[in-house]
């Protein structure tokens, strides 16, 4: 049980509007990650759906309840925070269980709770340590248990990965998969990184300037933009973006290609020259000045040496072109 | 490219900061001590070598003798004791209460409530010495600890909520949300997660509201000068006469003055130097 429906929500703050109006339905189970650059509002919807803020107008259910003015603790739901939020002066284990003894569960129940959060997340050996003894990845296992012992029925994710190093980021990211795997519960997760939307996701929202631009599956996103927005901010490199003469001969105001569906040869339709190339082992990217389009970046696989100042020739593959109208939509054929 | 010895590294660098701040120890201590010195001393020599440490000759207890014999003394010691604590207290509280709904909530009129409460550490709580003794006459208030308390709580709110909702604004708005989450009352958000991460700052306020209060001579002598309220500042003025002073329980009198101020602040400076709980909230 945990299913998630936004009608119409609105949020200003003063006479700037944060959010216009977002709709948005979350399947009891799934795994929604909102995404967006900083400011889109993404945050703000998570912190209103948590009950921390209020919405303008509109309205939340959760599990077909209306939530609009219910306070955090009576919503059913439990949030991880980026920067953990481990109450200090408390144990792992009374951190985890304070929720359980406010709702005034027994003693015996609540350590059966949490003797079975911390064993799915290998924190036995640690119930009776302070979070400043703890590592960073160890205080984000903790926030984690504290949300599960709750058996939410939607569990909340802000950002929870920015504050670890980069292989910590990895391994925790595996460790929320398989979580949503085992537990099966509703997860909404908000995150600034594609990499982390695209790998945990059921479901991306990509948000912009309060506005939802575009609601699918990663692999959808990715291969099917609505908007130029959305084009630019899935992929990474990101997208190469190409107007004027080029675009108009496909009827399109822009067109855009992806680094990795550019063919490299001696001769092509573009001819340019290398300004930087950056060898990665796996793959090799190209950063390719091209007279009256700029620069245009292009994934080769493997390591091809190509010299900066050499010329290059550059193709699209046949079907991999995006099309893009004057208000940034995408065309379909 | 050279870069500039660092000053500590010059040996003579650093003998002129050590010189600096040895005169301003020099300056800072040597009243004190010359108080204590002379309070052992007999009143002859106070005056004629009042630079010597007491010796065989001029060593003298009849200053504390006199204090300590004078009974009501410790009385004095008592009310002082009273109206200083009642008054941190007081303000720690409200500050603290303060602090925390300006820090926290948004709500119209916060920043002018701020300002308001700010302007208080510019205006001298004694310009307004001759309106207070008219409200402590009218409601009754004359010669209580209740008004020496309600008047230095008055005289130590603006710089407590000043410093503490500053203080405040820095905990982390995750945790107290965390704890909102979790069910928490606004209460047991301010009682039991922020008060204890701003412990330090709460023991800064309570030292610098402590000594003026304990030292003020100028409130007990208005309101409170009847001999049930007298505080010791003020105790210590009865051997202070027109013609003879009695210079040894003077001396005396202010030497023990210092003591239990003494141990208030070194009380308060071991929470100061415990209360930091670092590394919880990253």
């Amino acid at each position: 049980m945990g299913s998630l429906q936004l009608q119409a929500v609105r949020k200003s703050f003063g006479k700037v509007d944060v959010l216009q109006g977002i709709d948005l339905d979350v399947a009891d189970g799934e795994f929604v990650v909102f995404v967006g650059p900083s400011g889109c509002g993404k945050s703000t919807l998570l912190r209103i759906i948590a009950g921390l803020d209020e919405q303008t107008s509109g309205n939340l259910r959760i599990d077909g309840k209306v939530m609009n003015g219910v306070p955090p603790a009576k919503r059913g739901i439990a949030m991880v925070f980026q920067s953990y939020a481990l109450y200090p002066h408390l144990t792992v284990a009374k951190n985890m269980g304070l929720a359980l003894a406010q709702e005034g569960m027994l003693q015996a129940a609540i350590n059966t709770r949490v003797a079975a959060a911390s064993a799915l997340l290998r924190l036995d050996a640690l119930l009776d340590r302070r979070p400043a003894e703890l590592s960073g990845g160890q205080r984000q296992r903790v926030a984690i248990g504290r949300a599960i012992v709750r058996q939410p029925s939607l569990f909340l994710f802000d950002e929870p990965l920015s504050n670890l190093d980069a292989a910590l980021r990895v391994g925790t990211r595996i460790e929320i998969a398989k979580l949503h795997r085992q537990l099966g519960a509703t997860m909404v997760y908000v995150t600034h990184d594609q990499i982390e939307a695209m790998t945990l996701a059921d479901r991306i929202v990509v948000m912009n300037a309060g506005v939802i631009e575009q609601v699918g599956r990663p692999i959808d996103l990715y291969n099917r933009p609505a908007t130029l927005f959305v084009a630019g901010f899935i992929g990474s490199p990101t997208m190469n973006f190409i107007g004027g003469a080029d675009a108009a001969r496909v009827n399109a105001t822009t067109i855009g290609v992806r680094p990795e569906h550019l063919r490299v040869a001696p001769e092509g339709d573009w001819i340019g020259q290398v300004s930087h190339a950056e060898h990665l082992g796996a793959d090799t990217m190209l950063y390719v000045e091209v007279p009256e389009i700029g620069l245009v970046t292009a994934r080769i696989l493997g390591d091809v040496v190509h010299d900066v100042g050499d010329r290059v020739g550059l193709t699209p593959q046949s079907g991999k072109i995006h099309r893009f109208d004057a208000d940034g939509r995408a065309i379909t054929p | 490219m050279t870069f500039p010895a660092s000053p500590m590294r010059m040996p003579l660098a650093r003998a002129a900061v050590h010189a600096v701040l040895l005169l301003y120890t020099a300056l800072c201590l040597g009243p004190v001590l010359l108080v204590v010195m002379n309070s052992f001393k007999t009143r002859a020599s106070i005056f004629s070598a009042p630079l010597s440490l007491p010796g065989p000759g001029s060593f003298d207890l009849v200053g504390y003798m006199t204090v300590i014999g004078q009974g009501v003394f410790l009385n004095y010691f008592v009310n002082s004791l009273i109206v200083t604590v009642g008054s941190i207290a007081a303000v720690l509280l409200f500050g603290a209460m303060a602090a925390f709904a300006l820090s926290e909530y948004r709500f119209r009129g916060n920043r002018a409530l701020g300002l308001f409460l700010a302007l208080g550490i510019m205006v001298p709580i004694r310009l307004g010495t001759v309106a207070i003794l008219d409200m402590m006459v009218a409601s009754r208030l004359v010669n209580t600890h209740l008004a020496l308390i309600l008047i230095y709580t008055a005289q130590g709110l603006p710089i407590a909520v000043f410093i503490l909702s500053e203080f405040m604004a820095g905990v982390s708005k995750d945790l107290k949300d965390a704890g909102r989450i979790d069910g928490l009352s606004e209460y047991t958000i301010f009682a039991r997660l922020v008060l204890p991460l701003v412990r330090p700052a709460i023991a800064t306020v309570a030292v610098f509201t402590m000594i003026p209060i304990w030292n003020d001579l100028w409130f007990p002598l208005i309101v409170a000068p009847g001999e049930a309220t007298k505080t010791v500042t003020l105790g210590a003025q009865v051997f202070i006469g027109q013609f003879v002073t009695n210079w040894n329980a003077v001396l005396a009198a202010l030497s023990l003055a210092i003591l239990p101020v003494l141990l208030l602040y070194l009380m308060f400076s071991r929470q100061l130097i415990r209360g930091i709980t670092a590394g919880a909230v990253k």
